[in-house]
């Protein structure tokens, strides 16, 4: 299964960057969710105009009939998303994260994580993927909304083998889920044969030094953060968190009682993966976290790469962060 | 007190909650529409569903003292006329999961306590069940919840909810290649909600003549005359402009409830709007058309008023009922 994805994504290289090929996950999840839809007739799509953007021309060709696009009504969407799952489809909602959050929180809310409706909200383009549009169409505040309501379970994969397995479990899994699927290109990060496990860290590095905790986009960032810091004699254990809700509690404090400190990692308010980790620690294992992502701020215009750059999300600015992490003591 | 009650079909817990006090009777588990009925023993079946259903409504009401007795009131003669003798649905039905049976969406949630009262009429839970409205850990939310209640198909409560749902189940049908229809009930002040004109747009566009909103329009808002607060009318024109076909009549008249649920769709292609024209209150001579009955709670008195008044119904449908059921038998 994964061979398959891995050919059909290698075939569109979206950029090359430091001699690594780089993917648009989207197109992992198109491919992913037209091969579920052949062999599992429950599976639809509901857009909201959405079917360039979620890169599902060829799936709206293969299932005219499972492409449900109600224009741009984002409440609809999602609540004929909760009618459908109430008549026994597995409706994927997959629209701009910044619209199908926001404008349909409600509908999120009550017809999917309330009414425990077997809905996937897929959140296309997140955190700043729309960076140069501006504020009004970036998705940083998802995190920090979604991981708040009770029931829903909330993904980020970091790679386009682990976009794919975490769509499949979404289809395999009875219950709301929510997935951002990146469109900022990244590498592999995660190692061949790699199998994901819902509310399970993976281990990228291991470090007794400090710890880094990233996801989705983040993730390459942060293990090349280590990378650094292994060359300046820092060992650092790198994180990857592809579930935010239910969050890994058991690693997130053998991290805090195994080294100096946290750095959280997130395209995203801190208030998401940060704020999340930040409570387990402060709750059961004390420690010091630094939480790197967006401050209370919208961001400002620039492309995504650039504005991670900006917020100290760089291999570097997290590098230099963890470091002055290590030696403090706790 | 505290009791716990065996598992009855619809309910998907033990009950295990304070019980309010015993009403002066009990509501009758009527069932529906008795198999091979006339049209007028249909409706004077359905005449005293509703008026049983509003009895023992404001008794709960007066019992627990809260609930949404005008727009509950205003909407008991569509849901009973519904569930009793409209809809392929039965408790075995919703036991089983049949897929085929049809959908029905309370999307103006708050009227809860007459969706409750309905279900335990019909036999899709536990009429004793009624006692634990609104009392902790009862399954019998102010607002219908679908993970408490097998017998109700979504949870409601945030207004502009509903009907996106129900289009969503009207999608899934035509999917399915089923016949099962999808009936949804909307409060009129419900119809400012933008989220609603999003599905209606959606329903015409997709074509969804399994699909029959009712539009409880008994002119009245929580606060105010909903044309004083934010004007629907021509809300005919409005949704007939809008791609459905409509039809309007006296919501509280289940001859024409039953005309218009047995035309839909009459425009193939098209989703069926029914406007029907309610009182909030209906009938209750003090609360009647009254805007102060939006959640107000009845005194002990009021209650027994109230009472009185429903039990002069149920005389004159028994004695209009022998006279007609005697007419037929001379007939015959």
């Amino acid at each position: 299964m994964t061979a398959t994805t891995a050919t059909t994504t290698a075939t569109t290289v979206a950029s090359v960057s430091s001699e690594r090929t780089t993917y648009d996950c989207r197109t992992t999840w198109a491919a992913t969710i037209a091969d579920l839809a052949r062999t599992d007739e429950r599976i639809v799509t509901v857009v909201n105009d959405s079917i360039g953007s979620s890169k599902l021309d060829a799936f709206a060709t293969e299932f005219p009939a499972r492409t449900i696009n109600v224009g741009i009504a984002e409440q609809d969407m999602v609540g004929i998303g909760a009618g459908l799952a109430m008549s026994g489809r597995v409706p994927f909602v997959s629209a701009a994260g910044c619209f199908l959050t926001a404008r349909a929180m409600e509908q999120i809310k009550a017809d999917v994580a309330y009414s425990q409706t077997n809905v996937k909200l897929i959140a296309q383009s997140p955190g700043v993927a729309y960076g140069d549009l501006g504020p009004t169409h970036h998705s940083i505040e998802d995190f920090a909304w979604m991981r708040t309501i009770p029931g829903l379970t909330v993904l980020a994969p970091a790679d386009p083998v682990e976009t794919e397995q975490v769509v499949r479990w979404a289809a395999a899994h009875d219950g709301p889920v929510y997935i951002r699927i990146s469109r900022m290109a990244v590498p592999d990060v995660n190692a061949p044969g790699y199998a994901f496990a819902p509310g399970k860290a993976v281990t990228l590095r291991d470090g007794e030094d400090v710890t880094i905790i990233a996801t989705g986009t983040t993730v390459t960032r942060a293990v090349d953060a280590a990378d650094l810091l292994a060359a300046e004699g820092i060992d650092a254990r790198v994180l990857s968190m592809p579930t935010i809700k239910p969050l890994d509690s058991e690693a997130i404090l053998a991290a805090a009682r195994e080294t100096a400190g946290i750095v959280t990692v997130e395209e995203a308010l801190t208030t998401g993966l940060g704020g999340a980790v930040a409570e387990v620690v402060a709750e059961h294992q004390p420690c010091t976290v630094r939480r790197i992502g967006f401050d209370d701020a919208f961001a400002v215009t620039g492309t995504a790469e650039w504005l991670l750059d900006q917020i100290g999300a760089s291999p570097r600015g997290i590098a230099d962060t963890a470091t002055g992490l290590v030696g403090r003591g706790r | 007190m505290t009791t716990t009650m065996s598992r009855h079909a619809g309910l998907l817990e033990e009950i295990d909650t304070t019980l309010l006090p015993t009403p002066d009777r009990e509501i009758p588990v009527m069932g529906k529409v008795p198999a091979g009925a006339g049209r007028e023993e249909t409706i004077a079946f359905l005449e005293r569903a509703a008026t049983e259903v509003r009895r023992r409504a404001i008794q709960t009401v007066g019992a627990v003292g809260a609930g949404h007795l005008g727009g509950e009131f205003s909407i008991t003669d569509t849901l009973v006329t519904l569930y009793l003798s409209v809809m392929n649905i039965s408790p075995e039905q919703v036991e089983a999961g049949d897929p085929e049976r049809d959908r029905i969406v309370l999307s103006k949630g708050h009227a809860a306590n007459a969706l409750y009262t309905t279900l335990a009429l019909g036999g899709y839970i536990h009429r004793r069940a009624l006692r634990t409205f609104l009392q902790p850990r009862s399954m019998l939310n102010g607002h219908p919840a679908r993970t408490k209640i097998r017998a109700v198909e979504a949870s409601t409560g945030p207004l502009g909810h509903g009907l996106p749902i129900a289009v969503g189940m009207a999608i899934a049908a035509k999917l399915d290649e089923s016949e099962r229809r999808t009936f949804v009930l909307l409060g009129d002040g419900e119809m400012q909600e933008g989220s609603n004109w999003e599905a209606i747009m959606t329903a015409a566009h997709r074509g969804l003549d399994n699909l029959v909103a009712v539009i409880d329009r008994n002119r009245l808002q929580q606060g105010a005359r909903v044309e004083d607060t934010n004007a629907l009318a021509p809300l005919g024109e409005k949704l007939a402009a809008f791609g459905w076909n409509v039809v309007e009549l006296d919501g509280h008249d289940h001859g024409a409830l039953l005309d218009a649920f047995e035309a839909a769709p009459a425009v193939p292609g098209t989703p069926t709007a029914i406007i029907a024209n309610t009182d909030k209150g209906y009938p209750i001579s003090y609360m009647r058309d009254n805007v102060a009955w939006h959640h107000k709670v009845p005194t002990p008195e009021q209650v027994d008023q109230a009472v009185a008044e429903l039990d002069e119904i149920l005389a004159r449908i028994d004695g209009s009922r022998t006279g007609t059921l005697g007419t037929e038998k001379d007939a015959s």
